[in-house]
Protein backbone atom coordinates (compact mmCIF):
# COMPACT_ATOMS: atom_id res chain seq x y z
CA UNK A 1 0.00 0.00 0.00
CA UNK A 2 2.76 2.40 1.06
CA UNK A 3 4.90 1.51 -1.96
CA UNK A 4 1.92 2.10 -4.23
CA UNK A 5 1.40 5.58 -2.76
CA UNK A 6 5.08 6.46 -3.24
CA UNK A 7 4.91 5.22 -6.84
CA UNK A 8 1.78 7.30 -7.57
CA UNK A 9 3.37 10.39 -6.02
CA UNK A 10 6.55 9.82 -8.05
CA UNK A 11 4.54 9.47 -11.28
CA UNK A 12 2.59 12.66 -10.50
CA UNK A 13 5.87 14.48 -9.82
CA UNK A 14 7.41 13.23 -13.07
CA UNK A 15 4.32 14.23 -15.07
CA UNK A 16 4.46 17.66 -13.45
CA UNK A 17 8.16 18.04 -14.36
CA UNK A 18 7.45 16.89 -17.90
CA UNK A 19 4.62 19.43 -18.36
CA UNK A 20 6.72 22.30 -16.97
CA UNK A 21 9.74 21.45 -19.13
CA UNK A 22 7.61 20.80 -22.20
CA UNK A 23 5.91 24.18 -21.81
CA UNK A 24 9.30 25.84 -21.34
CA UNK A 25 10.47 24.32 -24.63
CA UNK A 26 7.99 26.48 -26.50
CA UNK A 27 8.99 29.65 -24.68
CA UNK A 28 11.39 31.96 -26.39
CA UNK A 29 14.46 32.32 -24.20
CA UNK A 30 15.64 35.38 -26.10
CA UNK A 31 14.46 38.65 -24.63
CA UNK A 32 11.84 40.22 -26.88
CA UNK A 33 10.92 43.87 -26.48
CA UNK A 34 7.12 43.71 -26.45
CA UNK A 35 6.78 46.15 -23.61
CA UNK A 36 7.04 49.38 -25.54
CA UNK A 37 4.80 48.40 -28.45
CA UNK A 38 1.55 50.38 -28.66
CA UNK A 39 2.84 52.84 -26.11
CA UNK A 40 3.21 56.52 -26.80
CA UNK A 41 6.78 57.63 -27.16
CA UNK A 42 8.17 59.51 -24.15
CA UNK A 43 8.63 63.25 -24.19
CA UNK A 44 12.24 64.28 -24.40
CA UNK A 45 14.48 67.12 -25.37
CA UNK A 46 17.90 66.52 -26.87
CA UNK A 47 20.53 68.64 -28.67
CA UNK A 48 20.82 68.57 -32.44
CA UNK A 49 24.08 67.01 -33.68
CA UNK A 50 24.95 69.99 -35.86
CA UNK A 51 23.43 73.07 -34.22
CA UNK A 52 23.70 71.67 -30.64
CA UNK A 53 20.38 73.42 -29.98
CA UNK A 54 17.88 71.48 -27.86
CA UNK A 55 14.94 70.05 -29.78
CA UNK A 56 11.86 68.64 -28.07
CA UNK A 57 10.07 65.46 -29.13
CA UNK A 58 6.98 67.58 -29.88
CA UNK A 59 8.97 69.46 -32.50
CA UNK A 60 10.42 66.27 -33.93
CA UNK A 61 7.22 64.23 -34.25
CA UNK A 62 4.84 66.70 -35.84
CA UNK A 63 4.67 66.73 -39.60
CA UNK A 64 4.81 63.20 -40.93
CA UNK A 65 2.58 60.13 -41.11
CA UNK A 66 5.29 57.72 -39.98
CA UNK A 67 8.57 58.16 -38.20
CA UNK A 68 11.56 55.92 -37.90
CA UNK A 69 13.63 56.57 -34.81
CA UNK A 70 16.99 54.92 -35.28
CA UNK A 71 19.42 54.66 -32.38
CA UNK A 72 22.96 54.52 -33.69
CA UNK A 73 26.58 55.30 -32.90
CA UNK A 74 29.73 55.66 -34.96
CA UNK A 75 31.48 53.05 -32.80
CA UNK A 76 28.77 50.48 -33.46
CA UNK A 77 29.74 48.10 -36.25
CA UNK A 78 26.22 46.69 -36.95
CA UNK A 79 25.10 50.32 -37.51
CA UNK A 80 27.34 50.39 -40.59
CA UNK A 81 25.64 47.25 -41.91
CA UNK A 82 22.16 48.72 -41.67
CA UNK A 83 23.10 52.17 -42.93
CA UNK A 84 22.52 51.40 -46.66
CA UNK A 85 19.00 50.21 -45.76
CA UNK A 86 18.28 53.47 -43.96
CA UNK A 87 19.51 55.33 -47.05
CA UNK A 88 17.04 53.25 -49.05
CA UNK A 89 14.18 54.01 -46.62
CA UNK A 90 15.00 57.69 -46.84
CA UNK A 91 13.66 57.67 -50.42
CA UNK A 92 10.15 56.99 -49.10
CA UNK A 93 8.38 60.32 -48.68
CA UNK A 94 5.87 58.88 -46.19
CA UNK A 95 8.46 58.53 -43.50
CA UNK A 96 10.70 60.84 -41.60
CA UNK A 97 13.86 59.21 -40.27
CA UNK A 98 15.24 60.57 -37.03
CA UNK A 99 18.65 59.55 -35.79
CA UNK A 100 19.37 59.27 -32.10
CA UNK A 101 23.12 59.27 -31.69
CA UNK A 102 23.95 57.13 -28.64
CA UNK A 103 26.93 57.89 -26.39
CA UNK A 104 29.15 59.10 -29.16
CA UNK A 105 31.66 61.85 -29.80
CA UNK A 106 30.25 64.63 -31.99
CA UNK A 107 33.31 64.55 -34.26
CA UNK A 108 33.07 60.80 -34.85
CA UNK A 109 29.32 60.95 -35.40
CA UNK A 110 29.71 63.69 -38.00
CA UNK A 111 32.51 61.90 -39.82
CA UNK A 112 30.37 58.71 -39.87
CA UNK A 113 27.59 60.66 -41.60
CA UNK A 114 30.04 62.30 -44.01
CA UNK A 115 31.48 58.93 -44.93
CA UNK A 116 28.31 56.84 -45.26
CA UNK A 117 25.67 59.46 -46.14
CA UNK A 118 22.86 61.04 -44.15
CA UNK A 119 19.51 59.21 -44.23
CA UNK A 120 18.19 61.26 -41.30
CA UNK A 121 15.97 64.32 -41.42
CA UNK A 122 17.32 65.19 -38.02
CA UNK A 123 19.96 63.80 -35.67
CA UNK A 124 19.78 64.33 -31.94
CA UNK A 125 22.50 63.29 -29.51
CA UNK A 126 22.02 61.28 -26.33
CA UNK A 127 25.43 61.70 -24.69
CA UNK A 128 24.66 59.90 -21.43
CA UNK A 129 22.27 57.34 -22.92
CA UNK A 130 19.51 58.25 -20.43
CA UNK A 131 16.84 58.96 -23.06
CA UNK A 132 17.64 55.71 -24.88
CA UNK A 133 17.06 53.77 -21.65
CA UNK A 134 13.85 55.70 -21.02
CA UNK A 135 12.76 54.72 -24.52
CA UNK A 136 13.28 51.07 -23.55
CA UNK A 137 16.39 50.51 -25.65
CA UNK A 138 19.24 48.33 -24.52
CA UNK A 139 21.80 48.67 -27.22
CA UNK A 140 22.66 49.97 -30.64
CA UNK A 141 21.36 49.80 -33.27
CA UNK A 142 17.70 49.84 -32.44
CA UNK A 143 14.85 51.10 -34.58
CA UNK A 144 11.37 52.26 -33.62
CA UNK A 145 8.53 52.72 -36.08
CA UNK A 146 6.23 55.43 -34.78
CA UNK A 147 2.88 56.51 -36.20
CA UNK A 148 1.42 60.01 -36.47
CA UNK A 149 -0.10 59.71 -32.98
CA UNK A 150 3.38 59.17 -31.57
CA UNK A 151 2.58 55.54 -30.85
CA UNK A 152 5.36 52.97 -31.22
CA UNK A 153 4.01 50.37 -33.64
CA UNK A 154 7.12 48.27 -34.08
CA UNK A 155 10.56 47.93 -32.63
CA UNK A 156 13.58 46.26 -34.20
CA UNK A 157 16.47 45.26 -32.00
CA UNK A 158 19.78 44.95 -33.79
CA UNK A 159 20.63 45.97 -37.34
CA UNK A 160 17.85 46.26 -39.90
CA UNK A 161 17.91 43.64 -42.63
CA UNK A 162 15.94 43.02 -45.82
CA UNK A 163 13.20 41.18 -43.89
CA UNK A 164 12.81 44.16 -41.56
CA UNK A 165 12.74 46.48 -44.57
CA UNK A 166 9.85 44.49 -46.12
CA UNK A 167 8.04 44.61 -42.79
CA UNK A 168 8.50 48.38 -42.52
CA UNK A 169 7.23 48.89 -46.05
CA UNK A 170 4.15 46.83 -45.21
CA UNK A 171 3.53 48.82 -42.03
CA UNK A 172 3.66 52.18 -43.75
CA UNK A 173 1.56 51.17 -46.74
CA UNK B 1 26.47 84.29 19.28
CA UNK B 2 24.79 84.91 15.90
CA UNK B 3 27.80 83.52 14.09
CA UNK B 4 27.74 80.46 16.33
CA UNK B 5 24.01 79.88 15.61
CA UNK B 6 24.60 80.37 11.91
CA UNK B 7 27.50 77.90 11.95
CA UNK B 8 25.44 75.36 13.87
CA UNK B 9 22.55 75.59 11.38
CA UNK B 10 24.99 75.40 8.46
CA UNK B 11 26.67 72.28 9.87
CA UNK B 12 23.31 70.60 10.56
CA UNK B 13 22.08 71.31 7.04
CA UNK B 14 25.35 70.10 5.56
CA UNK B 15 25.00 66.82 7.44
CA UNK B 16 21.39 66.49 6.30
CA UNK B 17 22.52 67.01 2.69
CA UNK B 18 25.31 64.44 3.02
CA UNK B 19 22.92 61.95 4.65
CA UNK B 20 20.34 62.42 1.90
CA UNK B 21 22.96 61.97 -0.84
CA UNK B 22 24.32 58.90 0.95
CA UNK B 23 20.82 57.47 1.30
CA UNK B 24 20.14 58.02 -2.42
CA UNK B 25 23.48 56.46 -3.28
CA UNK B 26 22.78 53.40 -1.12
CA UNK B 27 19.30 53.00 -2.58
CA UNK B 28 20.72 53.36 -6.11
CA UNK B 29 23.27 50.63 -5.38
CA UNK B 30 20.63 48.38 -3.82
CA UNK B 31 18.36 48.70 -6.87
CA UNK B 32 21.29 48.27 -9.29
CA UNK B 33 22.16 44.95 -7.65
CA UNK B 34 18.65 43.65 -8.33
CA UNK B 35 18.45 44.84 -11.95
CA UNK B 36 19.58 42.48 -14.67
CA UNK B 37 22.03 43.70 -17.30
CA UNK B 38 20.18 42.68 -20.45
CA UNK B 39 23.23 42.61 -22.68
CA UNK B 40 25.71 40.97 -20.29
CA UNK B 41 24.52 37.53 -19.27
CA UNK B 42 24.53 36.71 -15.59
CA UNK B 43 25.49 40.16 -14.36
CA UNK B 44 23.57 42.82 -12.54
CA UNK B 45 23.94 46.37 -13.76
CA UNK B 46 25.81 47.07 -10.51
CA UNK B 47 28.54 44.62 -11.53
CA UNK B 48 28.63 45.52 -15.21
CA UNK B 49 30.59 48.30 -16.88
CA UNK B 50 28.76 48.00 -20.22
CA UNK B 51 27.30 51.12 -21.84
CA UNK B 52 23.80 49.80 -21.13
CA UNK B 53 24.54 49.29 -17.44
CA UNK B 54 26.18 52.71 -17.04
CA UNK B 55 23.17 54.43 -18.65
CA UNK B 56 20.76 52.33 -16.59
CA UNK B 57 22.51 53.36 -13.35
CA UNK B 58 22.15 57.01 -14.39
CA UNK B 59 18.43 56.49 -15.06
CA UNK B 60 17.98 54.84 -11.63
CA UNK B 61 19.78 57.76 -9.93
CA UNK B 62 17.61 60.21 -11.90
CA UNK B 63 14.41 58.44 -10.85
CA UNK B 64 15.51 58.43 -7.18
CA UNK B 65 16.26 62.15 -7.42
CA UNK B 66 12.79 62.66 -8.89
CA UNK B 67 11.44 61.16 -5.67
CA UNK B 68 10.53 57.61 -6.72
CA UNK B 69 10.90 54.95 -4.04
CA UNK B 70 12.43 51.49 -4.58
CA UNK B 71 9.20 49.79 -5.70
CA UNK B 72 8.32 52.65 -8.03
CA UNK B 73 11.74 52.44 -9.70
CA UNK B 74 11.27 48.68 -10.27
CA UNK B 75 7.77 49.31 -11.61
CA UNK B 76 9.12 51.94 -13.97
CA UNK B 77 11.88 49.64 -15.26
CA UNK B 78 9.42 46.75 -15.67
CA UNK B 79 7.13 48.99 -17.73
CA UNK B 80 10.03 49.54 -20.13
CA UNK B 81 11.74 46.16 -20.13
CA UNK B 82 9.30 43.64 -18.69
CA UNK B 83 9.42 41.65 -15.43
CA UNK B 84 12.64 39.96 -16.51
CA UNK B 85 14.66 43.11 -15.80
CA UNK B 86 14.67 42.40 -12.06
CA UNK B 87 16.23 39.36 -10.42
CA UNK B 88 13.37 39.12 -7.96
CA UNK B 89 10.35 37.72 -9.83
CA UNK B 90 7.00 39.14 -8.74
CA UNK B 91 4.17 36.90 -7.56
CA UNK B 92 1.66 36.41 -10.38
CA UNK B 93 -0.13 33.59 -12.21
CA UNK B 94 3.01 32.75 -14.17
CA UNK B 95 5.29 32.58 -11.13
CA UNK B 96 3.01 31.20 -8.41
CA UNK B 97 4.47 27.67 -8.75
CA UNK B 98 7.96 29.11 -8.38
CA UNK B 99 6.98 30.83 -5.14
CA UNK B 100 4.65 28.22 -3.61
CA UNK B 101 6.36 24.95 -4.55
CA UNK B 102 9.33 25.31 -2.13
CA UNK B 103 6.93 26.17 0.72
CA UNK B 104 4.71 23.20 -0.13
CA UNK B 105 7.70 20.87 -0.32
CA UNK B 106 8.98 22.24 2.98
CA UNK B 107 5.60 21.66 4.65
CA UNK B 108 5.33 18.20 3.12
CA UNK B 109 8.82 17.29 4.34
CA UNK B 110 8.01 18.66 7.79
CA UNK B 111 4.77 16.64 7.90
CA UNK B 112 6.61 13.42 6.94
CA UNK B 113 9.28 13.99 9.61
CA UNK B 114 6.63 14.84 12.22
CA UNK B 115 4.63 11.74 11.35
CA UNK B 116 7.73 9.55 11.66
CA UNK B 117 8.59 11.10 15.01
CA UNK B 118 5.07 10.57 16.33
CA UNK B 119 4.98 6.97 15.06
CA UNK B 120 8.37 6.22 16.66
CA UNK B 121 7.21 7.66 19.98
CA UNK B 122 4.16 5.47 20.24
Amino acid sequence: MKNKLVLILLIIFLIFCFIVLFKALNNNSIYSPKNVINKTIINFSLPDLYTEKNISSDEIFKDSKFYILNIWASWCMPCRDEHPLLMQLNKNSKIKIIGLNYKDSLVNAKSFINKFGNPYSLIVTDKKGIISIELGAYGVPETYIIDENKKIIKKFVGPLNNKALTEINLLIK
Amino acid sequence: MKIFTFLLIYILFSFAGVNSAEHNNNLGNKISKNVRCLICQGQSIYDSQSEFAISMKLVIDKKIEEGLNEDEVYKYLKSKYGAWITYDPEFNKKTFILWTLPILLFLLGGAIILRKLILNKF
